[in-house]
């Protein structure tokens, strides 16, 4: 007979592999064969499906949660800790040939439908590399809501611009998709599918509802990658509610992380045998999703408030300073959190001074409002840039996202840059803030203008001087994009020389 | 580089219980220079024996962890004469592995740790440590069982895997695909 066989064991350095052993020569004294997926720190070989398929039983010799379990759903399963195998490898042997004949053994565990979700945990790597893994999981998930959304919007502004002259973008976001029936907005009651306006609209309106998932889709599959099912509820409540008090996508890694946890904790709990059927359904969503929720409005909320007045006071404050050193401030600003409390202070600044009436073109409110649209066009733009001059630096996902990301630079969707902040904060953040604060600085210092609150190069024809603004631009994404790569190289080189962290 | 040399063999390893033999062979790998901090190493081995004891049947004891403490992946061995307890239900130890591990693992000298792992349920290779009478006799015994020899190494069963050393930030990336 043919079996397949997994071992895996805490440290993944010695029981994985003994068992192994065991369980090949046990079946091969037997006159029987085994391939063995050897779960441990050498990196494991997955096994083919086609082999599995062939299979006539499975064996989880196993101190850790075998990876992928859905692969043997159906099959004859003899389910056992690690050191049997290793005790008693020709024992297991004859309970595999014994379960084959016997359909009670089919693995109930591995054909519970799982939702075909994907994590990539390995749960026996070190810490850091696990924290890597689960904002790695949510990246991945995250990144097709910022490709819809942000191209969607892009789309959106493009039509715009045709069918409603250079204001467009801007006149654009004006209609929304159900407003009172009596506006001439409204989406829902008035679309025309004769007209290239509504058609704008409508391709802004559902890529902004996609947008509104990007940090709850962010932090749910954090708290999927770190609990399993019952990290998704208080994940994507929690990021839900990290959009909502203004916290951006670094508050969705808050959310992710501590729903993941809280989640994990909760349903690890040993309860009576009464409560545990209602665990997954109702206990431990509902108590993980309060902790969460209640403790990031609590104790986040407040802070990230008083940290955006503070800010809005400080940049209110310094009127007096030259413009170049304004424009240095408010780049960093727009490229520390992409769309989070800090960033949106300074793009709050800069719309708001836009509302005054009565100004001239040259007017300061106008050259502030270039430098953050510059500035907030930096990230996505150098990403872009980064992945397409050293893909190797970035995963598959990554690399797909930097060509998504030239569009939504160019239409300043600084959101474009999130899945790379979001799986390497430190790096991705700091390089962000240089080359945005070099753009805005530059771009004050040229004196260019922008009339328009949004819509990048789509609203060319509203900017003052947008030869300046385009060289402050590509200066900024030059920098920063060489920063970027400098950064990852070095982690690259150091990963190969040394052991990988 | 080897996982042993002489210097982590101690062939009359003695201790009044497993955790103070484990630490006289974790001494010899900080004499190696294999391990920054001995009490760390310690109990981080003590740790993972806490989970379970490591004691395995045929009087063999393989307590080992992964330590922030250790530099390369490493074994010391020892002999016990009359051996120690080691957990294992059917008796004392009188032969142990001691095996260390760096905290993030995954270069190419980790993939000797599963081949001597593996060798460790080979009945030869056990009763040729327990005969050996010097300590480069069981330095070339478990280099003979780890060596990466390219014919019997893992390549043909990994064919989309490159040179050893560049497997990890291959498989980091492959991590993401979805």
């Amino acid at each position: 007979m043919r079996f397949v066989g997994v071992t895996s064991c805490p440290t993944g350095i010695a029981h994985t592999y003994m068992a192994a052993e065991s369980l090949e020569a046990a079946a091969k004294a037997a006159g029987h064969s085994i391939t063995v997926e050897t779960q441990g720190s050498a990196g494991s070989e997955p096994l083919a499906q086609s082999v599995i398929d062939t299979a006539d039983a499975v064996i989880f010799a196993h101190d850790l949660p075998v990876k992928d379990v859905h692969r043997f759903a159906g099959k004859p399963t003899v389910d056992v800790g690690v050191k049997r195998a290793i005790s008693d490898g020709p024992a297991l042997i004859a309970q595999a040939v014994a379960a084959v004949s016997n359909p009670a053994t089919r693995s109930a565990a591995a054909s519970a439908p799982t939702g075909g979700l994907v994590t990539k945990v390995d749960a026996t790597a070190s810490l850091g590399t696990q924290i890597r893994q689960w904002l790695m999981t949510g990246v991945s998930y995250m990144i097709p809501f910022v490709a819809a959304g942000g191209i969607l919007i892009a789309l959106g502004f493009m039509l715009a611009t045709a069918a409603l002259g250079k204001n467009g973008p801007v006149d654009i976001t004006a209609y929304d998709i159900n407003l009172p029936k009596d506006l001439p907005h409204s989406i829902m009651h008035s679309f025309n599918p004769m007209s290239l306006t509504w058609w704008a609209a409508l391709l802004f309106r559902v890529g902004v509802a996609a947008f509104g998932f990007l940090v709850p889709a962010l932090s749910g599959f954090i708290a999927y990658a770190i609990a399993d099912r019952p990290g998704l509820v208080p994940g994507f409540v929690g990021g839900a509610i990290a959009g909502t008090t203004g916290a951006g996508f670094l508050g969705g890694l808050i959310t992710g992380i501590l729903g993941g946890l809280v989640a994990r904790w909760i349903s690890r709990w040993k309860v009576a045998k009464g409560v545990r059927g209602i665990m997954p359904v109702v206990v431990t969503p509902l108590l993980s999703t309060l902790i969460v929720g209640g403790l990031f409005i609590i104790v986040l909320g407040r802070p990230i408030k008083a940290l955006m007045d503070a800010l809005t006071n400080g940049l209110n404050g310094m009127g007096g300073s030259s413009l170049a050193v304004l424009g240095l401030i408010l780049g960093a600003m727009m490229g520390f959190d992409l769309g989070g409390p800090v960033n949106k202070v300074a793009y709050t600044f800069a719309t708001t001074g836009l509302a005054t009436t009565g100004l001239a073109q040259d007017a300061t409110q106008y050259k502030i409002m270039a430098a953050v649209m510059a500035a907030g066009m930096v990230a996505p733009l150098a990403l872009a840039l980064a992945t397409t001059l050293r893909p190797k630096l970035f995963t598959e996902p990554e690399q797909e996202n930097g060509k998504a990301a030239w569009l939504l630079g160019a239409s300043f969707i600084s959101e474009g840059a999130i899945p790379f902040a979001a799986a390497d904060p430190a790096r991705i953040i700091a390089s962000s803030v240089v080359g945005s604060a070099i753009t805005g600085a530059l771009c004050m210092a040229f004196g260019a203008t922008s009339m328009a609150p949004h819509g990048g190069i789509w609203v060319a024809l509203l900017f003052g001087n947008f030869l300046g603004f385009l060289i402050a631009l590509a200066v900024g994404v030059a920098v920063m994009a060489l920063i970027v790569i400098a950064l990852k190289q070095r982690d690259h080189s150091a990963a190969a020389a040394r052991i990988a962290a | 580089m080897s996982l042993i040399t002489e210097a982590q063999v101690v062939l009359d390893l003695a201790g009044a219980d497993r955790h103070e033999a484990t630490r006289t062979l974790a001494a010899t790998l900080v004499t190696s220079g294999r391990c920054t901090d001995l009490e760390q190493f310690v109990a981080d081995v003590a740790t993972r024996e806490a989970t379970m004891a490591t004691g395995l049947p045929g009087g063999i004891g393989i307590p080992h962890a992964r330590s922030a403490a250790i530099t390369e992946p490493s074994l010391a061995f020892g002999r016990i004469d009359g051996g120690l307890d080691w957990g294992a239900k059917d008796g004392p130890a009188d032969l142990v592995f001691l095996i260390a591990a760096p905290e993030a693992g995954g270069d190419a000298h980790m993939q000797m740790l599963p081949k001597l792992a593996r060798a460790l349920m080979k009945k030869d290779f056990v009763a040729a440590l327990r005969g050996a009478t010097t300590k480069a006799e069981v330095v070339a015994l478990v280099n003979d069982a780890v060596a990466l020899d390219p014919a019997a190494a893992p390549a043909p069963a990994h064919p989309h895997c490159g040179g050893s050393a560049r497997r990890r930030p291959r498989r980091r990336r492959d991590r993401l695909d979805l």
